[in-house]
């Protein structure tokens, strides 16, 4: 049949709308659950373990390394201006308000993310998610609401960890490679940087990611196709939506935090 | 309650987390040196504001001695309304004139204050009247300009010289 034929594209509405469907619902189900998740702490200590541990090598080195990049090209730019002194400013605000948090969601997202979609949907296609049902325990406050949690409390850790290691490799490589005035990297960062707008926001805006990414995570896992296939199309959906996701997230709260 | 192996990891990990976002607090915003001081509020009107901007410095021979809270547009005056939090512990007298001034040549602008001789010093509500404005590059540019055209053209430009300050 044609693929333009109207039942097709009709159909595919449906389609697209139940999915919109269903996510909302596993959405409040899981914003209902996180109260009763609380009462088994273990399995949310074990999901930061896996989601956060793992997760601080990769978001280390590169908070490192993007903390180099930001010093030496800052140092390149600003230099022109006569001005190289306020590149711990430079550094701090574009780490603390644009990268960290953006940089981290889409590590994340590719770290862990990709690792919660394959684990449920391999439970889905195991069958361990009926069996689970079948023995009266609700898949979704065992298995997704801890993880949920997990990843809102990790990812605006992690994304603290990638700014504070990338100042570090800014200050690394402007004030003890390039050999910018230090007291004037520091003073000029904390004159500029304001705790509650530009960290506050900062931390508000990788909380948001923390549960767009989680929950897109789960939510692919939850509606994969129980095959082969299915797990690894689901793994793959997983990133690119949580890129996505992130990014359009970030234009908005961008918008609307730093609009003033 | 029992205890898992891998609660020491997670503790570590929430920890290095926490102390990160304590470092960038500390070490890039500077909270500690926020000031929660007491603040004392006066006011002043300016003709023209320039580039100043609320939680601007007021500074007094270059030392910073409070911030601008607001500016509003006064539409009785046409001028522009500035609240100041003056730190408690700097006194200024009655008679201390404003100034908006520009750090360096690109930099941001900023109030000095510079002070009177008066006896009574201000007090909160307190509006200070005597104000300078910001410095328009336009407008020095025009002055320039028109002093010296006036300077060339010499006696003959007697409508030139009618307009002129001099």
């Amino acid at each position: 049949m044609n693929p333009l034929h109207p039942a097709r594209i009709g159909a595919a509405v449906r389609q697209q709308l139940t999915n919109v469907g269903s996510g909302t619902r596993l959405f409040m189900r899981l914003l209902a659950l996180m109260g009763p998740a609380l009462r088994r702490p273990r399995l949310i200590g074990d999901q930061i373990h896996f989601l956060g541990n793992y997760s601080l090598a990769i978001i280390g080195v590169s908070g490192l390394f993007v903390g180099f990049v930001l010093g030496l090209q800052g140092y390149y730019t600003l230099q022109r201006y006569g001005s190289a002194e306020a590149l711990g400013l430079l550094v701090a605000l574009s780490l603390v308000r644009e990268l960290g948090p953006v940089v981290t969601a889409l590590l994340f997202a590719g770290r862990a993310g990709t690792a919660l979609t394959a684990e449920i949907g391999l439970m889905k296609a195991g069958e361990q998610l009926s069996a689970m049902e079948m023995m009266a325990v609700d898949p979704v406050r065992r298995i997704l609401a801890p993880r949920f949690w997990a990843g809102l409390v990790t990812l605006p850790l992690l994304a603290a960890v990638f700014s504070a290691v990338g100042v570090i490799g800014g200050w690394l490589v402007g004030v003890v490679l390039i050999g910018v005035d230090g007291g004037a990297f520091w003073g000029q960062m904390q004159q500029g940087v304001d705790w509650w707008y530009d960290l506050g926001n900062g931390v508000l805006k990788s909380f948001v990611f923390g549960i767009a990414v989680t929950f897109i995570a789960l939510l692919e896992g939850y509606a994969a196709k129980p095959t082969p296939e299915g797990v690894s199309r689901a793994t793959t959906r997983t990133v690119v939506v949580a890129s996505l996701t992130v990014l359009g997230l970030d234009f908005l709260l961008t918008a609307t935090m730093f609009s003033v | 309650m029992q205890q898992n192996k891998s609660d020491v990891w997670v503790g570590l990990f929430v920890l290095i987390g926490a102390a990160a976002l304590v470092f960038l607090a500390l070490q890039s915003a500077n909270l500690l040196s926020l000031n929660f001081q007491k603040t004392y509020t006066v006011t002043a009107r300016f003709d023209n504001i320039g580039g100043l901007k609320p939680k601007a410095a007021v500074k007094s021979a270059g030392v910073v001695v409070g911030r601008v809270e607001s500016i509003t547009f006064d539409d009785q005056t046409f001028q522009a309304n500035v609240a100041m939090n003056m730190e408690s512990r700097y006194l200024f007298p009655k008679d201390s004139s404003l100034k908006i001034l520009t750090s360096g040549l690109l930099g941001d602008q900023y109030i000095g204050i510079e002070a009177g001789a008066s006896e009574e010093n201000l007090k909160a509500g307190d509006r200070v009247t005597a104000t300078q404005s910001a410095v328009v590059l336009e407008n020095l540019i025009g002055q320039f300009l028109y002093g010296k055209a006036e300077q060339g053209s010499g006696g003959n430009a007697a409508g030139a010289g009618a307009g002129g300050k001099e």
